[in-house]
């Protein structure tokens, strides 16, 4: 299952996932020895190709690459040919032919990591693509959550916001449900996808009942620059009935975390306060990113499509 | 601590054609017991001893080892749990990745006398990749190897310093320290013909 990449958590099997988290947690620590660096990946290549800019994801990446001592090079678009129209996958066939080892792929637009992965012999990453999926996004989480419950199963989980447009939502979706936890859905009705149920999970207008009993409240990031306020009347509105603060987080468990992909946009998904400090694990989920993505180029990188390697 | 990565059970493991026990629990305990005396014996100062276990077979032994310690010579002695596979150098010749075991080392190694405790040595690969870890953990004064069992076939100029056994194989043996069957204590046993056997 793992052989060929990670493309999407749909693809997953429980196994996988628990065979990542598990590895995770060693390279966790790995993170916190005095020398954070391991042999492992030594005379390996990864390839960081982001389409779309993010200074965080393609950090995570390449001191996770770092630390397992492969050779990380980072390859956008504003420094490529690409300005020279260069087409995507002649891009891809180009960087397959320097033999990378592994190539972690942001895109604006769904399906592209899985297009250029039917291409190249390495295994892709996929590290955001379009409002599809943000896998090590979720596993991150994942393992946040774990570190923090003890557990996932039987979990009530809440992801607020802008479910429709959000490739963390749909990771997450897929993510806590394969581990047994109940998911909800909650945000302004423009931003619920019409049949958002048949992803296993139950969608609610009011934040009040969606956050009852809750274990984990997951607060998405408000694209404001992308939306422009057209999917609700008012960044105040938004912020008024489904910013999460301390009050409204009475409503969920008493030992209910916060969670939020970040960055955050402070004041509308989040209060200040609540940003800052516990129960909100924000920090957390960063220093977990890097431990994860180590324990995924760990898993892949080097896994060339059609070698002996495919079991 | 409780939470040790467990060494095979006799049910779990695959009986080759024919599975002898060349130690069985009692002699396990009395190689442990020499061992430890030995280690006495040629390290003048006691409190520097650092025990280092390797996943899985080698944690159980440092313990015991510790303990036996205690008995002897009245002290304490740190236990840490060293992962090798990071440090491999077949790792990304096999294909599917092994899955990681648990590193904690509790204290630094700087001038310690370290030991790193194995149950079967083999190749030395295992000891070669131990050493690189150790050594991104700090520098210690010493560095000594336990094998409960020495079974031969070296590829790497390193020595045993502590041997509970030697035992002599052919290469496509399996040696393996285990849980023993429907009670406490452990055993090691011998199968033949089997493959895979590397450590």
């Amino acid at each position: 299952m793992m052989g060929r990449g990670l493309l999407a958590i749909e693809d997953l099997e429980r196994e996988d996932i628990e065979l990542i988290l598990d590895t995770a947690f060693h390279m966790k620590e790995v993170g916190q020895r005095e020398v954070k660096k391991v042999p492992t990946l030594r005379g390996r290549t990864i390839i960081n190709l982001f389409f779309e800019s993010s200074t965080r994801t393609r950090t995570s990446f390449e001191i996770a690459g770092k630390r397992l001592s492969a050779d990380v090079v980072n390859f956008s678009p504003s420094s490529s040919s690409l300005t020279k129209k260069e087409s995507i996958l002649d891009t891809a066939k180009t960087l397959d032919a320097m033999d990378p080892d592994a190539v972690v792929i942001r895109h604006q637009v769904a399906g592209v990591p899985k297009q250029i992965a039917d291409q190249l012999t390495a295994p892709v990453i996929n590290a955001g693509d379009g409002a599809h999926e943000h896998p090590t996004q979720a596993l991150l989480d994942l393992m946040t959550v774990v570190e923090e419950k003890g557990r996932i199963d039987g979990l009530t989980v809440t992801i607020i916001g802008d479910i429709a447009h959000s490739r963390v939502a749909r990771s997450n979706i897929y993510a806590f449900t394969k581990m047994g936890a109940e998911v909800r859905v909650a945000g302004p009705p423009t931003m619920l996808p019409a049949a958002v149920e048949c992803l296993g999970v139950k969608a609610f207008r009011s934040l009040r009942e969606a956050l009852d009993g809750a274990d984990v409240v997951m607060a998405l990031r408000i694209q404001l620059e992308r939306l422009g306020g057209a999917l609700f009347p008012s960044v105040r509105e938004y912020s008024a009935t489904f910013g999460i603060d301390r009050a409204k987080l009475r409503f969920a468990k008493d030992d209910a975390i916060v969670m939020h992909p970040g960055p955050v946009n402070r004041g509308v998904e989040l209060s200040n306060d609540l940003a800052n400090r516990r129960p909100s694990v924000i920090l957390d989920q960063v220093r977990n990113g890097v431990a994860l993505r180590m324990a995924v180029l760990y898993l892949l990188a080097g896994q060339k499509h059609g070698g002996p390697s495919e079991a | 601590m409780a939470s040790d990565p467990p060494i095979p059970s006799a049910h779990a493991s695959a009986e080759g054609p024919s599975a002898g026990i060349v130690l069985d629990d009692l002699a396990i305990q009395r190689a442990l017991t020499r061992i430890a005396h030995e280690i006495v014996e040629r390290n003048d100062e006691p409190a520097r001893l650092y025990l280092v276990g390797i996943p899985n077979g080698g944690v159980p032994l440092a313990r015991l080892i510790a303990q036996n310690l205690r008995e002897i010579a009245g002290v304490d002695v740190t236990v840490g749990v060293l992962d090798t596979t990071l440090y491999r150098d077949d790792l990304l010749a096999r294909g599917v990745r092994p899955r990681l075991r648990k590193t904690e080392m509790p204290s630094a190694v700087d001038d310690r006398s370290v030991i790193l405790v194995d149950d079967v040595a083999s190749t030395g690969r295992t000891i070669r990749a131990a050493m690189d870890a150790l050594m991104d953990f700090g520098r210690p004064r010493t560095v000594q190897v336990v094998a409960l069992v020495d079974r031969g076939h070296r590829e790497l100029p390193i020595r045993i310093d502590y041997v509970g056994k030697n035992i002599p194989t052919r290469r496509g043996d399996h040696v393996e320290l285990r849980a023993r069957p429907g009670g406490e204590g452990m055993e090691v046993v011998l199968m033949q013909g089997a493959s895979g056997g590397s450590s």
